[in-house]
């Protein structure tokens, strides 16, 4: 009986390591729920109820005998499309019967440990080149292509320094828009680019809460209210400290 | 307007975004081709004198479409191509003008400006919405056919 009760925290672990994980790394809500129910159940613990929000996971497992249930706190979150599909990868394993307990256990250890698959410098390369493809994509010339890069990389490098500075994030973005918007305004001040609408749009877009708004509406859909309300809740925080950034540029200048 | 440059660009934009978000190394050509698939839905109607709202929609749509078609063959969540997908669609711009117009203190144009951001992003939620209806419905037939 010990021992049963050993195995069904165990699998419990399991469970909540892989849901703390997508949580964290931004997967959505169902997503979580179902993994793991589906864990739990190719364990044989049949019985098992979730509730996931975006800042903790409560799961029960049901058994003979008394309900146990435990409860993770998730406070930080960042995004990590690759973290999500590994785990994602492991719970098909899992279901498929070729992964054991304690394998599992700790395959999603390593997942848990490993570093964020691009380096800082190279994301902030890339947020320089998507800005400056968006600024041709809306309707700039290529003489702003250089400033709108410029502007964009120090965009999201001031977003991730700030960030590490001040654990607000709503603040960092903030700080971020604003870079932004004053670095934009001293090129075309000094006649390195032409349009500021346009170059301050283009380079702005890599701080826009994308993945939040999409989660927001796929949790909403599923039916996860609370998640749901709370995911939209952040994409307008988000949204409004990237505008009122920008606006105290505007106002300034 | 180029259309070879509007196709480029979007591509590029999106897999810097799969960079962004951390998405896996192999996936970030998908996400650019998924980005691009939806600029290319969005530019033409644009262009064609349709509605900014319903070219929203439809773009969202085509991106979602893709990126379940994308999950289900690769076996990997569908998040990570929709999500590099659609921000080309967000309306960034229209946001912009209308926090200018708003500091400006020209609230009339500013309103009706947020107004039109905030119907664009409604369209981009109900193109999603859209094609998980679409899938599920196809999933269940699916099921039924089977038993």
């Amino acid at each position: 009986m010990e021992n049963k009760e050993a195995y069904t925290y165990y699998v419990m672990d399991i469970c909540l390591l892989a849901g703390q994980i997508m949580l964290q790394s931004g997967a959505e809500t169902y997503r979580v729920e179902d993994t793991m129910t589906r864990i739990a159940s190719s364990y044989g613990i049949e019985k098992t109820h979730s509730y996931v929000t975006p800042t903790g996971i409560i799961f029960s497992a049901e058994e003979s005998g008394s309900a146990k249930t435990k409860l993770v706190r998730i406070s930080d979150r960042t995004t990590d499309l690759k973290k999500v599909t590994i785990v994602n990868d492991i719970s098909r394993r899992i279901s498929s019967g070729t992964v054991g307990v304690e394998e599992a256990l700790l395959l999603l250890r390593d997942v848990d440990k490993s570093s964020i698959p691009f380096s800082a410098a190279l994301q902030i390369t890339a947020a320089a080149i998507a800005s400056g493809c968006f600024l041709i994509m809306f309707d700039g010339n290529w003489h702003d292509f250089l400033p709108s890069m410029l502007a964009g990389g120090f965009g999201l490098f001031c977003l991730i320094f700030f960030h590490k500075l001040v654990p607000v994030k709503f603040f960092a973005e903030f700080l971020a828009a604003l870079a932004i918007g004053s670095l934009s305004f001293f090129f075309v001040q000094t006649g390195l680019g032409e349009e500021l609408d346009k170059i301050i749009i283009g380079s702005v877009m890599p701080l826009v809460p994308g993945l939040l708004i999409t989660n927001a509406v796929r949790d909403l859909m599923a039916g996860h209210l609370v998640s749901g309300l709370s995911k939209g809740a952040e994409a307008f925080l988000t949204a409004f400290a990237i505008g009122s950034g920008i606006a105290v540029v505007l106002t300034l200048f | 307007m180029n259309i070879l440059e509007q196709i480029i660009t979007s591509f590029v934009a999106s897999a810097g975004f799969g960079i962004i978000f951390n998405a896996p190394k192999e996936s970030l050509i998908k996400c650019g081709l998924t980005g691009m698939f939806g600029w290319i839905v969005y530019i033409t109607m644009a262009n064609n004198e349709f509605d900014t709202v319903f070219a929203t929609l439809a773009a969202s749509f085509v991106v979602a479409v893709t990126s379940t078609i994308f999950s289900r063959i690769y076996k990997t969540p569908m998040i990570i191509f929709s999500v590099a997908g659609i921000i080309p669609l967000v309306p960034g711009g229209m946001a912009y003008d209308a926090m200018r117009n708003f500091v400006e203190n020209d609230y009339n144009t500013a309103v009706s400006l947020a107004a039109k951001a905030f119907m664009i992003s409604g369209a981009i939620a109900i193109g999603l919405v859209f094609s998980e209806v679409i899938n599920q419905v196809i999933r269940q037939s699916k099921l039924t056919v089977k038993k």
